[in-house]
């Protein structure tokens, strides 16, 4: 069976035909960075966050990682990847001490231009 | 040693699967559902079928179920009519899209209200646009046939897209007919072993239909299109060489029968073609020089060989066991579209929800439509009903003299 030569290229994966099928394998963006859909943006107060795991725990989209010992008092602190995360809030709203604020994505954009 | 038996559409297309080696079918077994897979269920209890029946809670269930197993890599296939069809309209989609090969026989039959189980074409002709292949059977041969040649069709790298078998209700389904059956090693020697673009198991992990970029949506749709135009060719090949190994030809996508000298042309798909035929020849013995042009397949739609058969004739007469209420029958809209509508263009829908259709019908109102060709010059008539013996133009203005 031909499966196993099924090629990704780009977004797409393609049989050893040329076929183009509406299959995606296993790793980040299928859908392409879906960061732009974000009109709110986690941000990490590390003074804050007792480093518990919940935020990297209940993300749905897995684009927070643990980033061990690099807090200021030596805890481990989350790191999310903006070129993904969509700005649902889930982890801000899970967080016990309010350590992440969902901050408008306008107020980046201000700071750019 | 190929043997001649006896026997009904349904089972025609029963004993097909099983020569096929299909390993699993899927069914929900109420009406509108046909003897085909009660025949399967026989097979395999028998032990003359090595698959798996699944009995399922709705027509939806029964290719979800197919489709699932094909996915798996499996041969599969399932049979249905009418409400049955209409019930696993979503899944049509999402098997096609898929690119996933199965293979379906469709008893094509009247969808109510009223309650009606007798032949008419409106539900196959509502998978048009699903991206299945979808042909049409004259007899209960070509249903077996059809259904054998399918699966290597469907499962060719160039296709790999679902197939539909018609057969007309009642008219094939119901009816004995004399069908050849050939030996299991010659099936075997014709039908490769299954291929298809991936299988969903265990190990190799992926995804199969989930969210993608709206453009790649489109190019998946466009792979689908180029695919449907590989496939007339791939359906010539094997016909072909389904010539070869049972002797019967199956290289066109249309038939033509006495088209060549023609002045008229008659069209349409399914079983009463072969009344139309013998219309035709009695027409030609009253002095007017009519063809009978039948669509093997309806989807990929055969526009080339049409317009080779049709464009230069004075008028097409279209066949339509089926509308699209509003306007015209969905032959009609098709041909007259391949055609340009330069002959003479006359849709007859007739024969709806069963309306038997003898070829002395088919004769009358072919002998109409060819006076008022004869008479106005080129027209363009979409719906010019035949019912029980009588004409009837359902709108005034359907009736265009063109020049």
């Amino acid at each position: 069976m031909s499966e196993s030569r099924s090629r990704r290229s780009g977004l797409a994966v393609v049989d050893p035909g040329g076929h183009k099928l509406p299959l995606s394998l296993a790793g980040p963006g299928a859908m392409g960075k879906t960061g732009y859909w974000r009109t709110q943006r986690p941000v990490v107060n590390v003074e804050k966050c007792t480093g518990c795991y919940l935020c990297w725990l209940y993300c749905p989209d897995n684009v927070i990682e643990m980033v061990p010992g690099k807090g200021p008092r030596g805890q481990d602190i989350p790191v999310i990847d903006y070129e993904y995360c969509k700005g649902c809030g889930v982890c801000a709203a899970a967080c016990p001490v309010k350590a992440i604020d969902m901050v408008d994505e306008s107020k980046f954009l201000e700071k750019k231009g | 040693m190929a043997k001649l038996v006896a026997m009904r559409g349904n089972e025609a297309v029963a004993y097909a699967a099983k020569y096929a080696r299909v390993e699993v079918v899927a069914a929900y077994p109420i009406t509108p559902q046909t003897i085909i897979v009660e025949k399967i269920d026989e097979l395999i209890s028998k032990g003359e079928m090595d698959a798996e029946m699944i009995h399922v809670e709705s027509e939806h269930s029964a290719l979800a179920a197919t489709y699932g197993a094909a996915s798996g890599g499996v041969r599969a296939f399932t049979a249905t009519s009418s409400h049955g069809l209409m019930y696993m309209y979503e899944v049509l989609w999402w098997t096609a899209g898929s690119r996933i090969p199965v293979v379906m026989a469709v008893v094509t039959r009247a969808i109510g209200p009223p309650w009606n189980i007798h032949v008419s074409h409106e539900d196959i002709l509502a998978t048009r646009d699903t991206g299945w292949l979808v042909s049409m059977a004259e007899n209960n041969q070509e249903a077996f046939d059809l259904t054998i040649q399918m699966f290597r069709i469907t499962e060719d790298p160039r296709v790999y897209l679902p197939g539909i078998i018609g057969l007309d209700g009642f008219i094939l389904s119901h009816t004995v007919e004399p069908v050849e059956l050939p030996d299991q090693e010659t099936v075997d020697e014709f039908l490769p072993p299954r291929r298809q673009p991936y299988i969903m198991e265990p190990g190799e992990p992926k995804a199969m239909g989930n969210l993608v970029p709206d453009e790649y949506f489109e190019e998946l749709r466009m792979d689908m299109q180029q695919s449907m135009e590989n496939a007339v060719r791939v359906i010539r090949e094997v016909g072909k060489e389904y010539a070869k190994y049972f002797g019967r030809d199956y290289s066109s996508l249309i038939e033509c029968y006495k088209c060549s000298d023609a002045d008229y042309i008659v069209a349409g798909t399914g079983s009463w073609m072969g009344d139309a035929k013998i219309a035709a020849d009695k027409l030609r013995e009253k002095g007017y020089r009519v063809g009978v042009m039948r669509l093997r397949w309806i989807r990929p739609f055969p526009w080339r060989d049409v317009r080779e058969a049709a464009m230069s004739k004075k008028a097409v007469i279209v066949m339509d066991r089926s509308l699209s209420t509003g306007h015209a029958g969905p032959l009609f809209l098709e041909l007259s579209s391949a055609l340009e509508a330069k002959p003479s263009m006359i849709g007859v829908p007739a024969g709806i929800g069963g309306v038997d259709i003898s070829y002395d019908d088919i004769a009358l109102f072919t002998e109409k439509a060819i006076q008022l060709v004869e008479e106005r010059g080129r027209v363009y008539i979409p719906a010019m009903w035949y019912h029980l013996g009588k004409i009837f133009p359902t709108y005034p203005s359907s009736d265009v003299k063109l020049d």
